[in-house]
């Protein structure tokens, strides 16, 4: 494939962000609920932190089940910084994720020599020490109670409060970090990272340097979750302990694996159906069944995961690519590209 | 000679919850060795188990009898979710089949919000819970259930893996899936029945901790985390060493809870597997470090 093409690859994919983020930007002529508005929010949270953890899971090929520890740490560390001590939030977001990813380098160097499950259960048992730290460090974190009073966001005198302005504000910032995510992946580390998802031991052998690829990824993943976090203490201005539970982290990777891993744009369908589906669940389930509570909800994200890694272990926006493909008669260079792809990394991967 | 008695009354609640993490930690063992699966729903057998016994003897049927029935009735849950779930995805990832268990799990625990609510209920003991004295430590007769019903247990396993013909093609499948396969046994009948043994065990040490500790939706999750962390701390494969892996995180809990603080055991549990993972990942006990291909 030569440089031209590729140029035009890069070039009509970049079309596609542009027309989400104008329709996006769009909504709020056509609806003014307030209720739209906090669930998208949510959304872009979810997006940001999903963003980085999908190139981690799809295109390192590495598990993380404690992701809701930098999410938590980010949340934390803005609340304190800003609350505690009056600092600038854009600059407690900028510390909590310099923070966050000094705790994924210490915790990512020993992590990532390991493989499969024990990778999986080291980053579970790191979520669970933060979220333990998050409850126990009371004096500074407010305990099981919680932390109250978080100060709200503002820009050159321009305080986000409103519902509407805060969606503006996250879905700019989910922009960035998907412009920021697409030139890594395109780039030379990008490259890495999907032989690194094919086979450990090929792309070991022409000298890819599997340790350093993979930290720098969870690095930057965490910085992701990180910076997710601390908008979200901004915007909902209590935060509590149980927003970091281990659960957290097995949501974000259901929201990956439902938008397909290693896609970027499947992180954002990813987060959105799960917002969705949560918010219909919370509704119309306790119609049926009156008498439950807790998180019933669990029980459909459960089988929905176990049926999406059997019968659509790609997620769902590879499925839409194939439509779209469909109804074009050649088979557009970007298909090409990404069956060339599925052919490489559809070898070893144990 | 207070401190003694307290020491020793540690000692008892960790070896009763050692006893619990042994069970569900070999059941991690036997499916992870016949199947190559480290199965994250473990845990949840437990908490099934529980909750069925505690409703049968609700409806009036025998304790004896409730907690046998829940055993069976979690060992087909097991079986389902084996022919299910792992059979047909067994061509998966590695990455894949663990997020397929989790999926399995959080799916049991919604379905345990659903049938049971979220409020924690109780198994009465199975004898007459007069607590005994021990130098002034108290030994509650349901702590010697525990501990007994475990060590009966991993023996029976034992035997059963060593001395039997269906335990012995079970670990053939372990040695050599292939060559087992050649001698005429079929290796995913084998997994099934894995699955279905180490469910049905699962769901003992679940009815044998309710009396205790109480059962709800959640317990499952960290019965299985710790469980597991005591098959890493075995190394995985080997089932006597996990068991001793599940005393030893019993223990250390039961001392960090008494001595220190109770929030925090988590932290020094899951420091502790940390640490043995950067440190030691083929399990404190191994031999010779060799690496499974």
């Amino acid at each position: 494939m030569n440089s031209k093409s590729l140029n035009k690859i890069y070039n009509n994919s970049l079309l596609g962000p542009m027309i989400f983020f104008a329709v996006l930007l769009c909504i709020p002529l056509v609806t003014s609920s307030n209720y739209v508005f906090s669930i998208l929010t949510m959304v872009g949270f979810y997006a940001l932190v999903c963003i980085g953890l999908t190139t981690l899971t799809g295109y390192a090929g590495q598990i993380s089940l404690g992701h809701a520890a930098f999410y938590g740490i980010g949340a934390y560390s803005s609340a304190v910084l800003t609350g505690t001590y009056g600092l600038n939030p854009w600059l407690a977001i900028i510390i909590g994720a310099v923070i966050s990813a000094i705790v994924a380098l210490i915790v990512g160097i020993p992590t990532f020599k390991l493989k499969g499950y024990y990778l999986a259960l080291a980053t579970l048992g790191f979520g669970i020490i933060v979220f333990t730290l998050f409850k126990e460090l009371s004096s500074i974190t407010g305990g099981s109670n919680g932390f109250f009073g978080i100060p709200s966001i503002s820009l050159f005198g321009f305080e986000f409060i409103t519902d509407i302005s805060y969606f503006y504000l996250i879905w700019i910032v989910v922009f960035l970090a998907i412009l920021f995510m697409r030139n890594i992946i395109h780039s030379r580390i990008g490259r890495g990272l999907r032989s690194i998802e094919g086979s450990e031991i090929a792309a070991d052998a022409v000298g890819v340097n599997l340790m350093s690829y993979k930290l720098q990824m969870f690095v930057l993943s965490a910085i992701f979750a990180s910076v997710a976090g601390s908008f979200l203490a901004h915007y909902v201005s209590f935060i509590n302990p149980d927003l970091f539970v281990a659960n957290t982290s097995i949501f974000f990777l259901i929201m990956v694996i439902i938008g397909g891993k290693g896609n970027i744009w499947g992180s954002i369908v990813g987060a959105a159906i799960y917002v969705l589906l949560d918010e219909l669940l919370k509704h119309y389930v306790p119609l049926l069944l009156p008498n439950v509570g807790g998180e019933f909800e669990i029980v459909f994200f459960g089988i929905l995961l176990v049926l999406m890694l059997i019968y659509m272990p790609n997620g769902l926006v590879p499925q839409f690519e194939k439509i779209v493909s469909k109804f074009k008669r050649k088979p557009s260079a970007n298909s090409t590209l990404q069956s060339i792809s599925a052919n490489a990394t559809g070898g070893d991967n144990k | 000679m207070e401190l003694l008695s307290q020491m020793l009354q540690l000692l008892f609640s960790g070896l009763t919850l050692g006893a619990i993490y042994a069970l569900i930690a070999v059941g991690f063992v036997v499916i992870y060795n016949v199947t190559g699966i480290l199965n994250f729903a473990q845990g949840e057998f437990a908490m099934l188990g529980a909750l069925i016994s505690i409703s049968f003897v609700n409806m009036n049927v025998p304790l004896w009898l409730a907690v046998i029935l829940s055993i069976i009735i979690v060992a087909a849950i097991g079986g389902i979710f084996e022919r299910t779930a792992i059979h047909t995805a067994r061509k998966s990832s590695v990455t894949t089949l663990i997020i397929i268990t989790i999926g399995v799990s959080i799916a049991l625990r919604g379905l345990a919000i659903l049938i049971w609510g979220t409020q924690v209920q109780t198994l009465p003991s199975f004898t007459d819970n007069t607590p005994i004295n021990i130098l002034d430590a108290v030994l509650l007769p349901q702590n010697i259930w525990a501990v007994g019903i475990s060590i009966v247990i991993l023996i029976i396993m034992m035997y059963f893996f060593n001395f039997t013909f269906v335990g012995k093609s079970l670990t053939a499948c372990v040695v050599n899936p292939f060559a087992a396969r050649l001698m005429g046994i079929n290796p995913e009948k084998m997994s099934l029945l894995a699955v279905i043994v180490s469910a049905g065990i699962g769901a003992l040490a679940g009815s044998v901790i309710a009396p205790i500790s109480g059962a709800t939706y959640d317990m499952g999750m960290m019965l299985g985390i710790k469980a597991f962390v005591a098959a890493v701390i075995g190394g995985l494969t080997n089932a006597p060493a996990a068991i001793a892996g599940a005393f030893l995180i019993g223990i250390i809990e039961a001392f960090t809870e008494g001595l220190w603080s109770s929030g925090l055991k988590d932290v020094v549990t899951f420091s502790m597997l940390l640490l043995i993972l950067f440190i030691k990942p083929e399990g404190l006990f191994a031999k010779a470090s060799g690496k499974r291909v």
